[in-house]
């Protein structure tokens, strides 16, 4: 009796303490983050680090709006992209494809979210580079080809996400629309996609999480000159780049520099969190 | 109106048609080019600039995958069952695990990356080893393991448990004996997804483990070999492809690494198959 | 594709049907009729020769036990059943002496014959948007006429009252016998000829339920209703015609009055006596 107890009470606290991980975990990196750093940030003035224009550590300037350019461009440019291709594939698995169709479709999505990212970034680099660099010479890496190959890398994310939401919309607004004479595309993009609307606005702003966040293959096709980019032609650095480019030799300030453009990322991405939390919310109603 | 229905369902199948040939285009690539490479000398035990064998990534990434999920794995189902089996529905504690597993699964695994850096290699001192990237990479695949085995437990229908309670098991009990078998397959299923991540991840790896083309000497040095630096297959194809002398390799890494990328898809659609099965059955 | 297949045999079977119709009806003419209808779900058969005449203007009433077949024939009558796989249309149906399955546009026999669901289904819109949605999917796109579409369609399900200063409020926020009030509302925005009810009053307390009745006898001035119920009172309250189904098949149509108090047939006399199974 008082063995059982005993083992009843271990578990509980084993197991609520192994739930605590993940609130130590968050705790933890921000901790890390925040306290390399925040000082970094005081130290070249906060104005000067996130608007200065120019970053060039050897000189002690260390602006890093080029790269928060750089993020943003990169991410539209890839939701341009990738939204409604996956969009309109996710409509397709879920109101168009027979049965078979989709048996087929549907594990090649997830093959495609299962693909590292670094086989992207390879794929961008042996083929879509060089495609560029022979329609126009003399540019190859660049923004273009950054955008291309993250929206291609946010297909799955969009589709599978947006297909749940479209599969979950009750069969009976469907068939109240067929019964008004609606044909079947009248019904699915007038009356099922408004209804799955929050689903859908939960995939697009994952897929942005995604694109901000992505790493190794934008640096091995973007550039990753810190200068903004003029056309889309040019070469173009994220804020993730600039971590992972630089991190491998940086030193004193200029490694907390770095770990300040961490800092900027991960406020970022806690901006789009709290984002989606909010769309989701809304869809739960 | 008939015109614009014709338009949209155009629309839609070339958007199905664009995903299926990205998708072609990209194995097509990796197998096509891959496979003609996958040379024996490229599975030699000891990497040189001559052989650029693979293997020491190989184990690498076998090790690296292990001791990930031997971290996270315990720990992520240990969360899930508190969550769901033990928590008070709606407590500040459970609302504080939801959110900051959710807030972990966002964050991009760069910051992983300088995280496991600034703790694991800097603060404690491990310097860029096999265990610092395994524990990094334990860290950032804990909300997927969580996620899908809170997903799997609620799956279970609660007349298991009460049958269960009804014979006066212990809590303990009717969660080892009646919830956590029936939400195995769920639970292996994201096993696999983190599995998956831990193979496909490089960036977060970079800083924590390095990229040293060797297999640790575990069988050597013993638990010491915990401390060499080694890269996994994915860290290996980004040296490979950024170096830009071995293409050919990395053409036959990137097979590997897709193989590896396939057995794992078939194995979790394999899970969610048999998860099928019960709940019909 | 079943479709298609169907349509060949039923090609042989045009032209009985006024025949039959002309023997059973009384003197209102036939706004839709079914002949020799019969539907599997693969080796299923839902229905089987069934032949009924709807006479314009009229409500006729399909009752019988659960399982009998009487939401199938109703969607046949529109082809809501083309939605499912492997449902295999045998027979015929008319719409003004015209055979239904061989329409080339079902969407155009979908509005001239409308349907109330047994679950109110507005969509997840405004009030007005449920109301506009038929008339803009066949193209009215003034803003003039779509206002009055509305109004008329609200007036027409007796809910123009409750509604008229919150149209721009989402339809699911209403309670459900004004949800359902609204869906005929909708159903009634693109004018159709034949109102289809499919239990419509089931999912309803007994006050929604007795506003749809009374809005169901005022229709029958302008509209051919046919509806399904499992309510046999209800039968009698509302309707001119009543069928009784059993197992796929009509046991005995005719007045209501006759079916209810001189049935002909001994299943449907246990049946409205309430003695059945």
């Amino acid at each position: 009796m008082n063995s059982s107890a005993l083992r009843e009470g271990t578990a509980r606290v084993l197991f609520s303490a192994a739930a605590a991980v993940s609130v130590v975990a968050v705790v933890l990196i921000c901790l890390f983050l925040f306290v390399n750093g925040v000082p970094a940030m005081a130290e070249i003035g906060v104005p000067e680090f996130l608007l200065g224009a120019i970053w060039r550590p050897a000189n002690g300037l260390y602006g890093i709006f080029p790269m928060i350019v750089g993020s943003i461009y990169v991410t539209v440019g890839a939701v341009i992209v990738g939204v409604p291709a996956g969009l309109l594939c996710a409509i397709f698995l879920s109101r168009f494809a027979g049965a078979r169709m989709a048996m087929l479709l549907a594990p090649g999505v997830e093959l495609l979210a299962g693909i590292p990212s670094v086989v992207y970034g390879f794929f961008g680099l042996i083929i879509m580079v060089p495609i560029i660099r022979g329609l126009a010479p003399g540019h190859g890496p660049s923004l273009l080809v950054a955008a291309l190959l993250l929206g291609i890398m946010i297909l799955p994310t969009v589709i599978t996400v947006a297909r749940n939401a479209l599969d979950a919309v009750p069969r009976r607004y469907y068939e109240g629309a067929l019964a008004l004479g609606a044909d079947h595309e009248r019904a699915v993009f007038c009356v099922v996609v408004p209804a799955a609307a929050s689903g859908l606005l939960a995939a697009v702003v994952l897929a942005v999480g995604r694109a901000i966040g992505e790493t190794m293959a934008v640096i091995m096709v973007a550039g990753n000159q810190p200068v903004i980019p003029g056309s889309l032609l040019d070469g173009v650095r994220t804020l993730t780049a600039n971590i992972a480019l630089e991190m491998g030799y940086a030193a004193g300030l200029h490694r907390e520099a770095l770990v300040a453009t961490g800092v900027v990322l991960f406020v970022l991405i806690l901006l789009i969190t709290l984002f989606l939390n909010a769309a989701r919310k809304r869809g739960g109603r | 109106m008939r015109r614009l229905s014709r338009v949209l369902r155009w629309l839609v199948y070339a958007g199905a048609a664009l995903t299926a040939a990205v998708l072609l285009a990209i194995t097509g690539f990796v197998l096509i080019n891959g496979i003609p490479h996958l040379t024996p000398s490229l599975f030699e035990w000891t990497y040189t600039s001559d052989n650029v064998s693979l293997m020491p990534a190989l184990v690498g990434t076998l090790l690296m995958a292990a001791l990930a999920l031997l971290m996270a794995v315990p720990v992520g189902v240990g969360a899930a069952i508190y969550l769901v089996e033990y928590a008070p529905r709606g407590s500040r504690f459970v609302r504080a695990v939801r959110m900051t597993s959710e807030t972990l699964q966002g964050i991009p695994s760069i910051i992983y990356g300088l995280f496991g850096m600034l703790l694991f290699v800097t603060a404690l001192g491990w310097g860029l080893s096999l265990l610092a990237g395994a524990c990094t990479l334990a860290v950032m695949v804990l909300p997927v393991v969580v996620r899908t085995t809170e997903e799997a437990l609620m799956a279970v229908p609660d007349g298991y448990r009460e049958g269960g309670f009804a014979l006066g098991a212990g809590r303990l009990r009717v969660v080892a004996r009646c919830a956590l078998p029936s939400a195995a397959p769920g639970i292996l299923g994201g096993v696999v997804l983190a599995l998956g991540r831990c193979v496909g991840e490089v960036a977060a790896l970079l800083f924590t483990a390095g990229t040293v083309a060797q297999v640790p000497d575990l069988l050597g040095a013993g638990p010491a070999g915990l401390f060499d630096s080694c890269r996994t297959l994915a860290v290996h194809l980004y040296v490979l492809a950024s170096e830009g002398l071995h293409i050919d390799e990395a053409y036959a890494t990137a097979v590997v690494l897709l193989a590896v990328v396939m057995v794992l898809n078939g194995v979790a659609a394999l899970a969610t198959r048999m998860m099928e099965v019960r709940d019909r059955g | 594709m079943a479709e298609m297949a169907s349509v060949a045999e039923r090609v042989t079977e045009e032209g009985k049907a006024p025949a039959m119709a002309a023997s059973t009806v009384d003197l209102a003419p036939a706004k839709m009729a079914v002949a020799h209808l019969g539907l599997r779900y693969g080796d299923f058969s839902a229905l089987r020769d069934v032949n009924l005449v709807f006479p314009e203007r009229q409500v006729t009433a399909l009752i019988g036990p659960s399982g009998c077949g009487k939401s199938t024939l109703l969607r046949c009558l529109n082809r809501m059943n083309d939605l499912v796989a492997g449902c295999r249309v045998t027979g015929s149906v008319l719409l003004d002496g015209q055979d239904a399955y061989r329409f080339v546009d079902v969407n155009d026999l979908r509005r001239r014959v409308g349907m109330v669901f047994q679950q109110p289904n507005p969509f997840p819109m405004s009030i007005y948007d449920n109301v506009a949605f038929g008339p803009r999917t066949h193209g009215v796109k003034r803003r003039a006429d779509l206002d009055e579409i509305v109004e008329r369609s609200l007036r027409d399900a007796a809910i123009w009252d409750e509604l008229k200063d919150r149209l721009r409020k989402n339809a699911l926020g209403l309670s459900g016998g004004q949800q359902q009030r609204l869906c005929i509302a909708r159903a009634l925005a693109v004018r159709p000829e034949v109102l289809l009810m499919d239990e419509s009053t089931s999912a309803l307390d007994p006050i929604s339920t007795a506003k749809i009745e009374e809005l169901v006898r005022q229709l029958r001035e302008r509209y051919t209703v046919v509806m399904v119920t499992h309510n046999m009172l209800q039968a009698l309250r509302v309707s001119d015609r009543t069928a009784f189904f059993l197992m796929g098949e009509v046991v005995e149509a005719g007045p209501t009055d006759d079916v209810f108090t001189h049935p002909r047939d001994g299943r449907t006399a246990d049946y409205v006596a309430g003695r059945f199974g």
